[in-house]
């Protein structure tokens, strides 16, 4: 990500989350979420091994980590689409062990994707609609009965409509959300998640594709989440956001936990240079990795 | 010379025919599993042999009244689809191809073999089922109607029962459809992950809509059989590509597209058949006997069916933009 991306108003951090020394699964004054012993493998590769992890409540936590450090296997643990081999967690106080994805949206952790999902075929507004929580009108034999549900779905429809400003997409409200661009549904993907009123927003790679221009609109939407009593966990690659917007960074390497701390100091620690930023984590990798540039050669070569 | 009058006016008599409206439920059905949920359901034929037998076997065997049989043949759909969703639901769409079809292939050959042939009537199949409920019919016997579509009293009653249901049908899905229920269903067609992390149960979501689709197909079922007998050729795997034909010609996920595609699939085929059948008497087609004149209009629906594929993807009432095929 080019540095003119990089916003210039300083949000307000929140510190002194944590207890005692920061460090790997050290304890947190306040955990909203938190996981044992969460292990998961594929044939022979350990794809997650977290021993002790605690997300903080009222904050933005950010989960970093190499390709294949196993952050998104955790997402997927965390939010019942991907079930361990062993392990507790737990959100908020309750068990997530063995409770199915449905459920785990509805105690308030509701997740983003890394490849966007919105529904295509279904307008804007119809995906805003869908995100709202305990509707009558979702029983199939209420749902033919339209009196039951109508003054529900008026009220979900002005919710929606408020969302949708906020996020500077209510003029597209009747269209079909595949014709949206790739930063325009990933701000309907968040947008839509907030229909539900989540405690825990889970993000997984915010920033993925979405170009500069709607950069800085995606950061200041998470702020607000932040804002608004929610905690964020999300997963990022762009260093950039990660030390602007985050109040404490989770380093992942090979499904293992290496290191916790507020950005600054974690971006200092060695062990995470040396797992995963490299030796030029601050220069721009385009120009001076003559590696990737001998693999692009041989690419072009190949093509022709 | 042709005799066109008659090519014309047995063409039209399709267009009120209990099997039209027969084959509109099930296209129905099939436009709630494929159209709106996505599922790919290709064991209709089987959902409509369940009807079928489900009826007449309850009338003949066990001595129903018809209220009772409709109840037998529905119970039986539901129980079919739970066999057929509770272990392929949760796996991607082409599992549940590949279950339907089979079981459906299954269902056919269970309903044929002699092992059962006391209930079941094997390969001649099942007939005498009609008295209840030709006693429900309030209308005088007598002829009735004008033109081409004059019939008697209980032809018209099967058409009555027939073309009410469909219609019936037609509104309570447009009801659902247009309801939270039916935005449920769409957006699992859509991304059933994306569905999953807002909060709705899809399993059972998808669930709830191979039932109902199939007790549509259940219903077709019965209609169809009122006014010809249950025999098990008719549920071949072909009946569940031709209702994917009327659906598709019509538009998958419409609710019109099913019942004017049943009309228009069945007109079209009385006319080729009745015209190729005449052309091939006249003499116009040398080259072909009449046996292989009967078979030259599933080519022709064949050929139909691609041309619609290729050159209106979304059928004729559907809407480009909604379609399971464009991604």
């Amino acid at each position: 990500m080019s540095s003119d991306s990089t916003p210039t108003s300083k949000p307000v951090k929140t510190t002194g989350l944590h207890v005692g020394d920061a460090g790997p699964g050290c304890r947190k004054v306040d955990p909203i979420l938190v996981a044992d012993g969460v292990t998961r493998t594929f044939g022979g590769l350990t794809a997650v091994d977290v021993e002790h992890v605690e997300v903080p409540r009222g904050a933005i936590t950010a989960l970093i980590g190499p390709n294949g450090a196993g952050k998104t296997t955790f997402f997927n643990l965390l939010t019942g689409f991907d079930k361990p081999d062993s392990g507790r967690w737990q959100f908020d106080g309750r068990s997530l062990a063995h409770v199915p994805a449905y459920r785990v949206a509805r105690m308030g952790l509701i997740r983003t994707f890394q490849l966007t999902k919105a529904l295509g075929l279904l307008t804007v507004l119809d995906n805003m609609k869908l995100g709202a929580k305990g509707q009558t009108g979702e029983n199939l034999f209420r749902s033919v009965l339209p009196f039951l549900w109508r003054k529900q779905e008026d009220e979900i429809e002005a919710k929606a409509l408020e969302i949708l400003a906020r996020f500077k997409l209510d003029t597209k409200k009747d269209d079909y959300a595949a014709s949206l661009s790739g930063g325009q549904r990933k701000l309907l993907e968040m947008a839509r998640a907030l229909m539900s009123d989540p405690t825990l927003v889970m993000l997984d790679e915010p920033m993925a594709g979405v170009n500069p221009a709607l950069t800085q609109s995606l950061l200041d939407h998470i702020l607000d989440l932040k804002s608004q009593g929610m905690t964020v966990l999300f997963v990022e690659h762009d260093m950039h956001m990660v030390r602007h917007i985050a109040d404490w960074v989770i380093v992942m390497a090979e499904g293992r936990i290496v290191a916790e701390g507020d950005p600054h100091s974690v971006m200092q620690d060695q062990a995470v240079i040396d797992a995963y930023l490299g030796a030029h984590h601050d220069t721009d990798l385009g120009t001076t990795d003559t590696g990737h540039v001998e693999v692009l050669k041989e690419l072009i070569d190949d093509e022709q | 010379m042709i005799d066109w009058i008659a090519i014309f006016s047995n063409a039209a008599q399709e267009l009120i025919s209990p099997t039209t409206a027969a084959y509109a439920l099930a296209a129905l059905g099939l436009a709630i599993h494929f159209g709106y949920t996505g599922l790919l359901n290709f064991g209709q034929a089987g959902f409509m042999a369940l009807g079928a037998y489900g009826y007449a076997i309850s009338i003949l065997s066990f001595g129903f009244p018809v209220w009772a049989a409709v109840l037998v043949g529905i119970g039986a759909s539901v129980v079919f689809a739970l066999i057929l969703g509770i272990p392929t639901l949760r796996l991607r769409a082409d599992y549940l191809a590949i279950v339907t079809i089979a079981a459906a292939e299954i269902l056919r050959l269970v309903f044929t073999t002699n092992t059962f042939d006391a209930l079941t009537g094997s390969a001649s199949g099942l007939q005498g089922y009609k008295q209840g409920f030709a006693d429900l019919n309030p209308i005088p016997s007598g002829t009735y109607g004008f033109g081409p579509f004059t019939y008697n009293a209980y032809d018209w009653w099967i058409r009555i029962v027939g073309w009410t249901l469909v219609v019936v049908l037609a509104l309570i899905t447009w009801l659902i459809m247009r309801s939270p229920w039916g935005r449920v269903i769409k957006g699992i067609r859509e991304d059933e992950d994306a569905v999953r992390a807002l909060g709705k149960n899809v399993y059972s979501y998808k669930m709830q809509s191979l039932i109902l689709g199939g007790v549509y197909g259940t219903l077709a079922g019965m209609i169809f059989v009122l006014p010809r007998a249950v025999v098990p050729a008719n549920y071949q795997t072909s009946l569940t590509f031709f209702i994917y034909a009327i659906l598709l010609l019509g538009g998958a996920a419409t609710i019109l597209g099913p019942v004017i595609g049943s009309m228009i699939f069945w007109v079209l085929l009385s006319f080729f058949s009745g015209f190729v059948a005449r052309a091939v008497e006249a003499g116009w087609l040398p080259f072909m006997s009449q046996v292989q004149a009967g078979q030259l209009r599933f080519i022709l629906v064949g050929v139909a069916i691609m041309l619609i594929v290729i050159f209106r993807p979304q059928g004729i009432f559907g809407n480009k933009k909604e379609l399971a095929f464009v991604k």
